[in-house]
């Protein structure tokens, strides 16, 4: 819903492997136009000025913040969400690690860590403790404390080598 | 054993409240006061309301027809002074940020828009903003015609702290400040409200910690009766204390929503968390302890002033955070004689009030850093005098001087187990070595005591309705499964997953096979929701107990379908057994199909029932103490005074633990708290009262990369008075956290001579205490 | 927190980005990676009536080196000039301090141009373009301008960019083998905007520094050279203990710390001084990547 001077415009793009075409106020986020008009509310909003990491989506196989680019800026672009039923082997690694260590408990951050976590494993597949810290510090975390987060990485990481060995 | 409910949340699918839509729903966004104290007028919303795609403006005149204002009053501290707060401030704006006006409209971006154009006519009032200036006599008045600031004063004394000090072989004091900081949840606060004129019928979706509460006050406040108040707390994105208060955004949401007939949400963003949250701490403490030639601890005397900001807040005081400190002040040790004073003040900020271990690691600061400066003067390590000091268990019970039962502890317990833990002479040695290679890293210790599972006198005796008791409804499933409705909150603490495993235990079947669901005023009974670190304590002993009854009355059913005594069968698995041999009779689906579909087939009158339903609120012990200890090792870095803590161990006794995996992550959560409470986090104010807080790039975040890893170990003593023995651990890593790392870095400080006494610690007073820049002027 | 209306202007080409540019001029504003203009538009510190998106201009982006230089797009995202390897040869300054710029997703989206042009006193990228004594390359619809980078920044938030020009490029002279660069910084957090930075660049000639560059980030208004600073370094081999203690008087006094922050003026004084003498150390001897915090 908008008001009629607002100004809009179409867009067309590929979001969790779907075609989409929108008519977006041209104001409007990136996570807000994939929660409200998408209805995929995986990606949060906590904060609008691009400092905690929850509202991450990855456009063009790159990791943003949602809230710092614009839904028009996606126009024929593709975009993914943690909701995607095509996750990649990272991702899936991860959402079972953190699901198993407890490295999450409100799950607010929770989907902008996996997708941040997941791009850090698709470039290193062995990183250090203190490379994921490095890696995740633009994701806040307010109820873990972060220690079981870098374990969790740390698991999926390992299984993803094993696999990869295997 | 991982908690159930979290495969939604890593895999996008929670729901929170800006993820429920209601058809027809429309935006709210609020005028804020720019000013810190000012007479306004709104003198024109035509503008505003004029913009395509809002749907109305209000304020205070809209309003107050259906919404009266409410005020804190505690009927046990009758002298208290709070002004009346409502859901738009009407003529008068006492803080920056307080909500004046309200726009409803198409989107948040257009009231947004509207926002600008509401034109208001400011009369700036003098402001009473910092903590010390508010406090004088002569203070300026936080509101128009306040004759003082003080809002409340408090005063103890128990045995004879002016004879101990003066007989005291050393004094030791300490004047300590401890800034302003927030909880900052990551999900902002949020409310959808959908009025239902048809049947005057008001369902509320917040991010709340105690849904039953919230109904209870939003009901009378709107005039309806809670029966016709449904309030759903879905998913919460953390709390931590802040979500469990009155906010006026919040009521003059559900007012817009009555006035307008349709669905209203409002979903704070960040700037609106970090500036009308409830802000916490903000306390000045003066604190000495008197130790005898033996070195015992004979007095402590406490003279806290703590910040208010505005109102106390509503329902529960602002108060409480300081009550709770002095409660807890001297916790650990046994001391006969204390004087606590106590002035918490308004002042023309936002509310302080209730947060993640509230006002407990204010009291673990001051005393663990009287303590550290105890064992200085005497010339003994720390350590010694902390075991020389400790409650001892052959003591217990013993009341201390506040009053406070102290019982199930174990304070020597735990200071062993750390020091095996961080293998103490070693670490020692190797602090020495660092430190001879020219590095600047100290070791500090906090033992604690924490009040969990707070029980009804503490607002009960107030006539504040706040339910510190719990129930539990459970359903036996044609299928063998069981259905859990509980009045506890889950806010990511896993209390869910703990309340599905004591039930499993208690009936006798596999947690998966027990489904809990919370936070839904017409799905429970009324009950406390989340706070105090209360869920295993009460609610899991109310679910043991529920457990227990739909386990004797399957065992009975069981019993009479099988022509024998229940007292011959056992329940396990999901299967009823025979008691001596442990042959399978029949599974408990069975027995509920037959009694759901089949009661034909039971004996004449056997009436099974298959809900089962216990409440109960614990009548003992007013609350339950906790213990543990934390140590902290830090690096300082010589060059900018920045602190890096290494590493952290915590060592902690919540009694019997239900979940050991989510036990420890509550606890590495609150401990990252604390540093953040100890190295980064305030609320800052300029000297006119313009809030400097507002964003994240402002206030400062514990982040992965500055946090150190946590080593967690227990010691269990289970509370000798429920059959679980559980106690709280919520809170636990908080309460600690920020004295380990303040006695850290003052040992890392002890060679150069210098000493820091304010938090967040700040890394120019450090660089000033290494003397590596010259002390602050008048300092 | 929604940003205010706009206007979406999205140019296919440079020519057509200037022209618009030039039509809406101080009411446009340009978007490249948004990390920094849309927190401004979301709080509503910005206002333009028109927003120009220039990510789909072409060639923007580029990063090559031709000859002895290193030419950088305008939209050059930070972790493409973070992960380039000509980067790393050429201008091995600006892998080191880019490590230190904000987190992965900002780096992802955040671009060099708009790191330059918006000129934050405490960003990394601005004071090392001046250390490399790099050209900036403003583009108009009159053509182009090349401005040094010690003549761009000229105070606060506060460049020569004209409000019709866009940062096309930077042309940062490639370091040979006799140059060395040293980078260090003191944040609160990491990859929070510093306290303090130093950037040094040094060439040497048999063993005596025979060019020297030093600026610094956080401590003042904007990024110069401190050739006062400089001249103490010179003609002596690198980090003799009297040189540093020289350039570290040198720049005490030199400095005009920014003022009425909550971080006194002495404290950046004093940790860019000590900052100065680490990073020159760490130059003299290097011995690992070691980072401080």
């Amino acid at each position: 819903m908008m008001a009629s001077d607002e100004p809009t415009a179409e867009i067309s793009c590929t979001v969790n492997g779907q075609p989409v075409r929108a008519h977006v106020p041209v104001r409007q986020s990136l996570v807000d136009f994939v929660r409200h008009g998408l209805g995929l509310t995986g990606s949060h909003v906590g904060c609008e000025h691009g400092v905690c990491g929850a509202c991450h989506a990855v456009v063009d196989g790159r990791v943003v913040r949602g809230c710092l680019m614009l839904a028009v800026q996606v126009d024929g672009r593709t975009v993914t969400t943690i909701e995607t039923d095509q996750p990649t082997a990272q991702m899936r690694a991860l959402q079972d690690a953190f699901f198993e260590r407890a490295a999450l408990q409100c799950g607010f951050c929770t989907p902008g860590m996996i997708l941040q976590a997941s791009e850090l494993l698709t470039r290193t597949a062995a990183p250090t403790r203190a490379e994921i810290r490095d890696a995740l510090s633009g994701n806040y975390c307010r109820c873990t404390g972060y220690h079981a987060i870098v374990d969790a990485v740390e698991t999926a990481a390992a299984r993803l080598r094993d696999k990869a060995a295997a | 054993m991982p908690r159930a409910s979290t495969r939604r949340l890593v895999a996008g699918r929670g729901r929170y409240v800006d993820d429920i839509p209601a058809k027809g729903e429309v935006y709210a966004a609020f005028l804020r006061s720019p000013h810190a104290h000012a007479a306004f007028e709104v003198v024109n919303i035509s503008a505003a309301a004029a913009i395509p795609g809002v749907v109305r403006v209000l304020t205070a005149e809209n309003i107050d027809p259906v919404c009266p204002p409410w005020k804190c009053v505690l009927r046990n501290a009758p002298d208290l002074q709070s002004p009346e707060q409502r859901p738009l401030a009407r003529r008068q704006a006492v803080f920056q940020g307080e909500p004046i006006a309200l726009v409803v409209a198409q989107s948040r971006a257009i009231a947004e828009d509207a926002l600008e154009l509401i034109e208001v006519e400011w009369s700036e009032r003098p402001a009473a903003i910092s903590l010390e200036a508010a406090a004088m006599p002569d203070a300026v008045p936080a509101h128009e015609n306040l004759k003082s600031n003080i809002c409340w004063r408090f005063e103890h004394r128990s045995g004879d702290p002016d004879k101990a000090f003066a007989d005291a072989e050393h004094v030791v004091l300490r004047r300590l400040v401890f800034a302003r900081k927030t909880g900052v949840p990551l999900e902002p606060r949020g409310i959808l409200a959908s009025y239902d004129p048809s049947t005057n019928g008001l369902i509320v979706h917040v991010s709340h910690q105690m849904p039953h509460q919230f109904q209870l006050h939003l009901a009378e406040l709107l005039g309806m009766s809670p029966l016709d108040v449904r309030v759903i707390c879905s998913d919460i994105g953390g709390a931590f204390g802040i979500k469990m208060h009155i906010y006026p955004e919040e009521v003059a949401v559900c007012a817009a929503s009555r006035i307008l007939g349709r669905p209203v949400k409002f979903i704070a963003d960040r700037v609106e968390s970090l500036s009308s949250d409830v802000h916490a701490r903000e306390h000045i403490v003066e604190a000495r302890m008197a130790v005898n030639t033996s070195g015992m601890i004979t007095a402590i005397d406490v003279d806290d002033i703590q910040g208010l900001g505005a109102y106390s807040v509503y329902p529960r005081s602002s108060t409480a955070e300081a009550m709770s400190a002095l409660r807890a002040v001297g916790g650990p040790y046994r001391f006969d004689n204390y004087h606590a004073l106590l002035r918490s003040v308004l002042q023309n900020k936002v509310m302080t009030g209730q947060y993640r271990s509230v006002g407990h690691p204010v009291a673990a600061a001051i005393t663990e850093a009287l303590v550290e400066d105890a064992a200085a003067v005497r010339g003994e390590d720390s350590i010694v005098f902390r075991q020389r000091n400790f409650l001892p268990t052959e003591a217990m019970p013993w009341v201390s001087p506040m009053g406070a039962r102290m019982i199930d502890l174990s304070h020597h317990a735990c200071l062993e187990r750390m020091l095996t833990l961080v293998d103490y002479p070693r670490l020692r040695q190797e602090i020495d070595t660092w430190r001879q290679e020219g590095r600047i890293v100290g070791l500090g210790l906090a033992s604690f005591v924490e009040f969990t599972a707070t029980g009804a006198e503490a607002y009960g005796r107030a006539h504040v309705p706040v339910s510190s008791l719990d129930g539990v409804m459970l359903t036996m499933e044609p299928t063998g499964e069981v259905r859990a409705q509980c009045s506890a909150s889950e806010i990511g603490q896993g209390i869910q997953q703990g309340l599905a495993q004591i039930i499993a235990d208690a009936v006798g079947v596999r947690a998966d096979k027990v489904r809990v669901a919370l936070g839904d005023t017409a799905a429970s009974p009324h009950g406390g929701g989340a706070w105090s670190s209360r869920g295993a304590a009460i609610t899991g002993e109310v679910a043991w107990t529920a457990g227990r009854k739909l386990r004797n009355e399957l065992l009975n059913v069981a019993a009479a379908m099988l022509q024998t005594t229940a007292t011959s069968l056992d329940l396990r698995d999901g299967r009823i057994l025979a008691a001596d041999t442990g042959a399978e009779r029949i599974a408990i689906g069975d027995v509920a199909r037959t009694v759901i579909f089949h009661p034909y087939d039971l004996p004449a009158g056997t009436n099974a029932q298959m809900s089962v339903s216990h409440t109960w609120g614990r009548d003992a012990d007013p609350f339950l103490p906790t213990n543990g200890v934390q140590a902290s090792l830090v690096e300082i870095d010589p060059i900018s005074g920045l602190v890096r803590p290494l590493r952290h161990w915590v060592v902690e006794d919540c009694g019997r633990i239900i979940n050991p995996l989510l036990v420890d992550e509550q606890i590495r959560g609150g401990v990252v708290q604390g540093i953040g409470e100890a190295l980064y986090e305030i609320c800052r104010y300029t000297e006119d009262g313009q809030y400097g807080s507002g964003t994240l790039a402002d206030y400062l975040l514990p982040m992965a990369a500055d946090m150190p890893d946590i080593v967690v170990a227990h010691v269990e003593t289970p509370y000798s008075g429920s059959q679980l023995g559980a106690k709280g651990a919520g809170e636990a890593g908080t309460c600690g956290a920020p004295a380990a790392v303040l006695n850290a870095v003052n040992d890392a400080l002890r060679p150069f001579g210098g000493r820091i006494d304010a938090m967040p610690i700040s890394p120019v007073d450090v660089l000033r205490a290494l003397g590596k820049l010259p002390a602050k002027a008048g300092a | 927190m929604k940003p205010p209306r706009f206007d979406y202007l999205r140019p296919q080409t440079l020519a057509e980005a200037l022209e618009l540019l030039d039509r809406h001029g101080g009411d446009a504003a340009i978007l490249a990676g948004g990390q920094s203009l849309m927190p401004m538009l979301n709080l509503r510190v910005a206002q333009p009536a028109v927003l120009i998106d220039i990510n789909a201009v072409p060639e923007l982006d580029r990063i090559g080196r031709s000859g002895d230089r290193l030419s950088l797009g305008g939209r050059a995202r930070h972790n493409d000039v973070f992960r380039s390897a000509e980067v790393a040869q050429a201008a091995p300054l600006l892998t080191v301090a880019l490590e230190h710029v904000a987190h992965e997703a900002i780096r992802n989206r955040g671009t060099l141009g708009g790191s330059l042009a918006l000129a934050d006193p405490a960003a990394e990228l601005p004071a090392c373009m001046v250390c490399l004594d790099a050209e900036i390359v403003a583009a108009s619809v009159k053509g182009e301008r090349r401005i040094p980078a010690g003549a761009f920044f000229q105070g606060l938030y506060t460049t020569t960019l004209e409000p019709n020009e866009i940062l096309a490029r930077v042309d940062v002279p490639a370091a040979g083998t006799d140059w060395r660069f040293g980078f260090d910084e003191v944040a609160r957090r990491r990859g929070d905007f510093a306290m303090a930075g130093v950037a040094v660049a040094v060439r040497e000639e048999s063993k005596a520094v025979a060019e020297c560059r030093i600026s610094l980030l956080g401590v003042e208004m904007s990024p110069r050279r401190m050739e006062a600073v400089e001249m103490c370094l010179l003609d002596a081999p690198l980090g003799t203990a009297a040189n540093i203690v020289a350039a570290q008087s040198a720049l005490r006094d030199t400095l005009e710390p920014i003022e009425g922050s909550e971080i006194p003026p002495e404290y950046r004084i004093q940790i860019a001084r000590e900052l100065l003498a680490r990073v020159i150390r760490a130059m003299a001897a290097p011995v690992s990547g070691k980072r401080t915090h």
